[in-house]
């Protein structure tokens, strides 16, 4: 009988022992060059931690690679980042230099820290969703390959959070991102009725729509769905697998910028839409790809030292960010769902 | 290998990205479901659509949660797919492994499903994407033998994460790593039987840099901070003005509140400690220089989630200043944590994330009826309106 219950693999048989003995006795750190970290302790003792990017949907075959080369540089200890990068941690500081050249032959991009593109947070997508508007994978990999440089170098104004999340469920919770890519329908879910009446909970099916648009049908043991108040979250196909929603010809991407979660120098803020929808062009999405390069590049050319992608945007105003990127501002960017007026200007003090 | 084209996916493994396709290509040499993954996804491109159905009711004995069951819509075209389930798999804190670990893992799903796996899925669990139902049991017996749990699906508390914490990093103001692992253990029944209105995460982040994205992505955010004044060290500022840092331009000028001054011949820093709101920039900055201060502990924060339903909301503070530092600590929280949770079962709709609920009956009721104490701490500032709920003991009979 298998043991229930016995929680989470415990964390203090994990630790390399350079980090059980300096545990909570580290000073400061530095970065010698990008993806190396630099953790010096009170005691002295230098830990190295050397950062990878994984595409995050790995084989066993990737898992006992990176296991190899722990085994030969770290003594067997390695970790993930919550940004789903490899972090082989170097306790002997002669075998850093060695275990890069090893990495970058094997092909490991090494980078993601400080003033760098890090490693996009995603979802599934078509790979293994039930609900997407967008590939995740896909997409993911067609934007790091375009922007690859800022990966491993830190040239950038500061650092730049990318998420992606393949519609609005948002598991990749890329809302609060400096730049998020996110999978949009744009039409009314179709309803299957038989589908609806074998097996859905009319009154939560109903409950799950955020504006009230779909009510119950109790003549069909159905639903009706008031076509001008839906706004294709997907909520209702998530609740019931009759109210079919993906359509292959209008699903596609929103682009939202602006967004963090560190408290440093200004709240942490969410992402805000500057493109309503890019279509669905695998397998680069070309459209997506360049939109997020003409973002990031503008942001390079105009943004200050050490200012997130929001802050300068911020700084400049909107309205100039529409003029600088060339983005076209259109009705779509102006809130109708629920706590829009918050973000309705109510000054006289504006840019042009 | 597959005799099928798959030109789109070839397409994705040029470039200097590490390609998810070439790893679905290595899987698909020892196993069948994952070559026909690979053929599968080509087929969403060509129709720019997704291919799989809702899930069923898949789990392992005991548990309610943990599976999640995942079928293809097209099952006479990839009869390998017709059952592709995930489960999640709890991961240790901060996400520290041996490899002794991290090869039994291997060997367990080598065994049992299609050699793919997420390091780590979005909420933090290890996912083990792709097997047939039949393996479901035998794959959790195998991984229990080895002393790895399941995580949560379903409405269920979620699995916690936590970042590194004080196992590299400097600016940790409490034991991240602790905290989760013993916070997650006290709820394993929570974890593993959903029975709330809906999920519920918990994330640890040692300090305001949040690098768990906990205020975005948690229903209980918990945040390392401290009361009194950062400690600065005014030789390591000399340092850093000695090697031409221009600590006016890049410290004090972005300090939000002003509260930095830099002395430009005695090169000393120095801070208004009551008008620091410990956003951590100066640290960041100057890592040898500024250190946060000595009364450390962390902000409670609640309600945090993305878009689905009610738009995304960021956690907001419900306790400015507890202390995280031993099992008394943990006690008070877990204390606080079971009446928030009652109150939540009792008033939550189904499918109703935390915070959708204290929006839907408000922050005033929400703390009368957990017990919190309400402090200026937790508005940017206060209400516009004069519209107030007075409660029956405030008004003269």
């Amino acid at each position: 009988m298998a043991k229930l219950d016995q929680g989470p693999i415990n964390y203090k048989d994990m630790l390399p022992p350079i980090i059980a003995e300096n545990y909570g006795q580290w000073q400061y750190h530095e970065i010698p060059r990008p993806g190396l970290l630099k953790h010096v302790a009170e005691s002295g003792a230098e830990l190295y931690s050397v950062r990878v990017g994984s595409p995050r949907l790995v084989s066993l075959d990737f898992v006992r690679e990176i296991c190899d080369i722990a085994d030969t540089f770290c003594d067997g200890y390695l970790r993930f980042t919550s940004r789903n990068n490899v972090e082989f941690l170097v306790s002997d500081p002669t075998k850093v230099e060695p275990l890069i050249a090893e990495l970058e032959a094997k092909g490991f991009p090494v980078g993601g820290t400080g003033a760098a593109l890090g490693n996009i947070v995603h979802t599934q997508g078509w790979v293994h969703c039930h609900t997407p508007a967008t590939d995740a994978s896909g997409v993911v990999k067609a934007v790091m390959d375009d922007l690859f440089e800022y990966f491993g170098s830190m040239k950038l104004p500061s650092k730049l959070r990318v998420g992606l999340a393949c519609c609005l469920n948002m598991c990749g919770a890329a809302h609060c991102s400096d730049l998020a890519i996110v999978g949009v329908h744009r039409t009314v879910p179709r309803i299957n009725h038989e589908k609806i009446r074998k097996g859905t909970e009319i009154p939560s099916l109903v409950a799950s729509c955020p504006t009230g648009a779909i009510r119950p049908d109790p003549k069909n043991k159905s639903v009706i769905v008031h076509e001008e108040k839906c706004m294709y979250c997907g909520n209702c196909y998530t609740m019931a697998p009759g109210m079919e929603i993906m359509d292959a010809k209008n699903d596609g991407c929103a682009i939202l910028v602006g967004g963090k979660v560190s408290n440093a120098r200004t709240n942490p803020s969410f992402s805000r839409m500057v493109i309503p929808f890019l279509p669905n062009n695998p397998p680069r999405w070309p459209e997506v790809t360049a939109a997020v390069r003409n973002i990031v590049e503008t942001w390079i050319v105009n943004g200050r030292k050490g200012e997130r992608l929001g802050e300068w945007i911020e700084r400049i105003g909107w309205e100039k960010f529409f003029t600088l990127t060339g983005i076209p501002f259109s009705d779509k960017l102006i809130d109708d769902y629920i706590f829009s007026r918050e973000t309705f200007r109510t000054s006289a003090t504006f840019k042009y | 290998m597959t005799e099928k084209k798959t030109p789109q996916m070839d397409e994705l493994e040029n470039g200097k990205w590490p390609s998810f396709v070439t790893e679905i290509k290595k899987a698909a040499v020892k196993n069948p479901a994952a070559e026909e993954l690979l053929q599968l996804l080509e087929k969403s491109y060509e129709d720019k659509i997704g291919h799989w159905k809702h899930g069923g009711i898949v789990g392992v004995r005991g548990y309610g949660g943990g599976v999640i069951g995942r079928y293809t819509d097209v099952p006479e075209e990839f009869p390998h797919l017709a059952e592709f389930h995930t489960m999640r798999l709890s991961a240790p804190s901060a996400w520290f492994y041996n490899t002794k670990t991290l090869r039994r893992i291997c060997d367990i799903w080598e065994k049992h499903g299609s050699g793919l796996t997420n390091f780590h899925g979005s909420t933090g669990d290890i996912i083990m994407l792709g097997m047939n139902t039949e393996h479901i049991q035998p794959a959790f017996d195998d991984f229990s033998e080895a002393g790895i749990d399941l995580g949560g699906s379903g409405s269920c508390l979620r699995s916690p994460s936590c970042c590194v914490g004080p196992a590299r990093c400097q600016n940790a103001c409490y034991d991240t790593l602790e905290a989760c692992y013993n916070i997650t253990n006290e709820y394993q029944d929570e974890l593993h039987r959903p029975m709330w209105p809906y999920k519920f995460k918990f994330k640890f982040s040692g300090c305001a840099n949040d690098c768990t994205a906990s205020i975005a992505r948690s229903d209980c955010s918990v945040i390392g901070t401290w009361r009194d004044s950062i400690i600065i060290d005014q030789e390591a500022v000399k340092q850093y003005a000695a090697e031409g840092m221009n600590i006016q331009e890049r410290v004090c000028d972005k300090c939000p509140t002003r509260a930095l001054k830099f002395n430009h011949d005695t090169k000393e820093l120095a801070v208004i400690a009551e008008d620091c709101s410990r956003c951590m920039h100066c640290i960041n900055v100057m890592p040898k220089a500024v250190k946060p201060g000595k009364e450390k502990g962390a902000t409670i924060l609640l309600g945090g989630k993305s878009t689905i339903v009610q738009s995304a909301f960021m956690s907001w503070v419900i306790v400015p200043f507890m202390k995280m530092e031993n099992e008394d600590d943990y006690a008070e929280f877990k204390d606080m944590m079971a009446r928030i949770w009652e109150w939540w079962d009792e008033n939550g709709k189904t499918r109703e994330r935390i915070g959708e609920t204290v929006y839907r009956l408000g922050m005033g009721r929400f703390l009368r009826e957990v017990g919190l104490p309400p402090v200026p701490q937790m508005v940017f500032r206060p209400r516009a309106n004069p519209y107030v709920f007075w409660q029956k003991d405030e008004i003269i009979e």
